[in-house]
């Protein structure tokens, strides 16, 4: 069945759209990411234009985290103190991003950034988990099936303005989770994502939270950023097209609920170790076409950059 | 007096001997929520004060072109191992569809001369002034072979029906991908490749109902358009977690 978007100004295939929505919602919910690193490239490839297909994912992504978020209240794996400080964070890094993207467009070249962006950020997040994740697995092999318990003490530990995290169980300075959501908030205003897969990893190992706390925590945090994303583009760009979101939300947000509960089923280790397959699989994808020789050497773009 | 002013004012006048009688299968196309494309057949007669002329080749041309927006083609270049985009042109002004068809080869029934005049054939339809890079003309092309791979440039030679000398008929194919704006239909009667008459309406393509009133509203109220589609994405999530939550019980 197809459909006439109107902001997009292309007819698609609901069905298609409602079949991706449902594949990035599972993944989402297993993984407490966005899923728009996966997303975003994907509607490029069904021919939605760039700017509109970021702009709509932001919206998406809202509505499959605020499913996702839900499923984690109720097992009260979201810290919300936490949240709220990586949320302060992550709206100030938008604001940065946001700026420093329409610098970079001032001077050409903003493709090949973001680009770069996913290729090197996806690429050492996702060799650091997968080897972090393989030593776990062998570990707890080796030990019986017993995990053992980390607590690193690290700079982290001793900087100013301790704060209790008490769902983490934790006892941290604040500035180090601020820093987090800045970084965050401003690679995900230039890669046009929620930022989960990077804050996923940031959580677990720069900050040192427990797994099943980072997820829902990540979650609650995306939500925030991406409802502030979707209302900058809406507002100064025109390019949220709710057609093409609804589409896709429906699909999602019930992926989100089964994948939610896929991964309540499955141990941390395996967990990470299969988003950090996923996040080098995309990056892979990334890199390869940076390097072949293109089979279309030039491409076509709105007049006036 | 005045009688014989009035004749030697109609005498001075071009007689034009063949003229263009026009009729379109639609006069306006709408864009609903599952528009996949239209057809628009345009058809017409030749009418005539006298008989035919016996000399020179009837042609018939049809254009059908969409709204000039200006498009910034680039080309990509192997630096340090990765492609990267490094020469941009600027491409002035280019019809977002156009299509033109003939009752035989272009080449045939229009001269260039009246090409370069009335801009129809495609790479003349196209208006690049200005561009700083060398080979040009390559960017171009590749606009034209990006735009016709899909289906937005069409060269239909020999479709255009044309019997007795007299009726014409051809039929355009607008995509799925179209783009709102007056599209311009243009017929040229041509004599050896001599434009003798020219026909010109618009055909207005806009979208209707849901899809003009979202679009209207993410542009005129774009933090209300913002909210809802906030909202719409909160309730979806909350009612996907609620329906799970009572299945599972």
């Amino acid at each position: 069945m197809q459909i006439y978007l109107p902001i997009a100004e292309v007819s698609v295939n609901a069905f298609l759209l409602l079949g991706l929505g449902g594949m990035v919602g599972i993944l989402s919910g297993m993984f407490g990411v966005g899923g728009g690193f996966l997303m975003t490239p994907l509607l490029f490839f069904i021919g939605i234009p760039p700017a509109v297909a970021v702009a709509t994912e932001a919206n998406q992504i809202v509505a499959s985290s605020f499913s996702g978020v839900l499923a984690h209240f109720k097992r009260r794996t979201v810290d919300l103190r936490m949240g709220t400080v990586l949320l302060v964070g992550g709206l100030v890094g938008s604001g940065l991003g946001i700026m420093l993207f329409n610098y970079l467009r001032s001077l050409g070249q903003v493709e090949l950034l973001v680009q770069l962006c996913y290729v090197i950020f996806l690429g050492i997040i996702g060799a650091l988990m997968f080897v972090e994740s393989l030593n776990a697995i062998r570990k707890s092999k080796k030990a019986g099936g017993a995990v053992p318990t980390r607590r690193r003490h690290n700079w982290v530990h001793n900087l100013p303005f301790k704060m209790k995290f008490r769902v983490s169980g934790l006892y941290i300075s604040v500035i180090p989770p601020l820093l987090v959501g800045v970084l965050v908030g401003v690679l995900a205003a230039i890669m046009g994502v929620g930022g989960g897969f990077i804050m996923v990893p940031a959580m677990i190992y720069l900050l040192g939270m427990p797994t099943k706390v980072v997820v829902g925590t990540s979650l609650f945090q995306i939500i925030f950023v991406t409802a502030f994303t979707t209302m900058l583009h809406a507002t100064t760009n025109f390019t949220v097209d709710i057609v093409l979101a609804v589409l896709l939300l429906v699909g999602g947000v019930i992926g989100a609920q089964i994948g939610t509960r896929i991964g309540v089923h499955m141990k941390a280790e395996q967990l990470r170790i299969l988003l950090a397959m996923l996040v080098l699989a995309v990056c892979g994808k990334l890199a390869f076409d940076l390097l072949i020789t293109p089979s279309e050497l030039y491409s076509l773009g709105t007049g006036g950059h | 007096m005045l009688r014989l002013i009035a004749f030697l004012i109609f005498a001075a006048l071009p007689a034009q001997a063949e003229e263009i009688v026009l009729g379109l299968s639609r006069d306006e196309v709408a864009i609903t929520a599952n528009f996949d494309g239209s057809d628009i057949l345009i058809f017409g007669a030749i009418k005539r004060e006298a008989p035919a002329p016996e000399t020179g080749d009837l042609g018939v041309i049809v254009t059908v072109a969409g709204p000039d927006h200006p498009v910034t083609v680039r080309r990509k270049d192997r630096r340090l191992g990765i492609w990267v985009n490094t020469d941009a042109v600027e491409v002035d002004a280019a019809p977002s569809f156009y299509a033109v068809a003939t009752n035989g080869p272009l080449r045939e029934v229009l001269s260039d001369t009246e090409d370069l005049r009335h801009h129809i054939t495609i790479p003349r339809a196209i208006r690049s002034v200005g561009a700083e890079v060398a080979d040009s003309r390559a960017f171009t092309q590749a606009l034209i072979r990006i735009r016709a791979g899909n289906d937005l440039y069409q060269v239909l030679e020999g479709e255009v029906d044309l019997e007795e000398e007299t009726l014409f008929r051809a039929a355009v194919q607008l995509p799925a991908n179209l783009t709102e704006g007056d599209y311009a239909a243009r017929i040229f009667l041509t004599r050896n490749g001599e434009i003798v008459d020219e026909y010109v309406t618009a055909i207005p393509v806009h979208k209707v109902g849901l899809e003009r009133w979202l679009y209207n509203l993410a542009r005129n109220n774009a933090v209300v358009y913002g909210l809802m589609s906030l909202a719409i994405a909160i309730a979806a999530g909350w009612g996907a977690s609620a329906l799970f939550g009572l299945l599972r019980r």
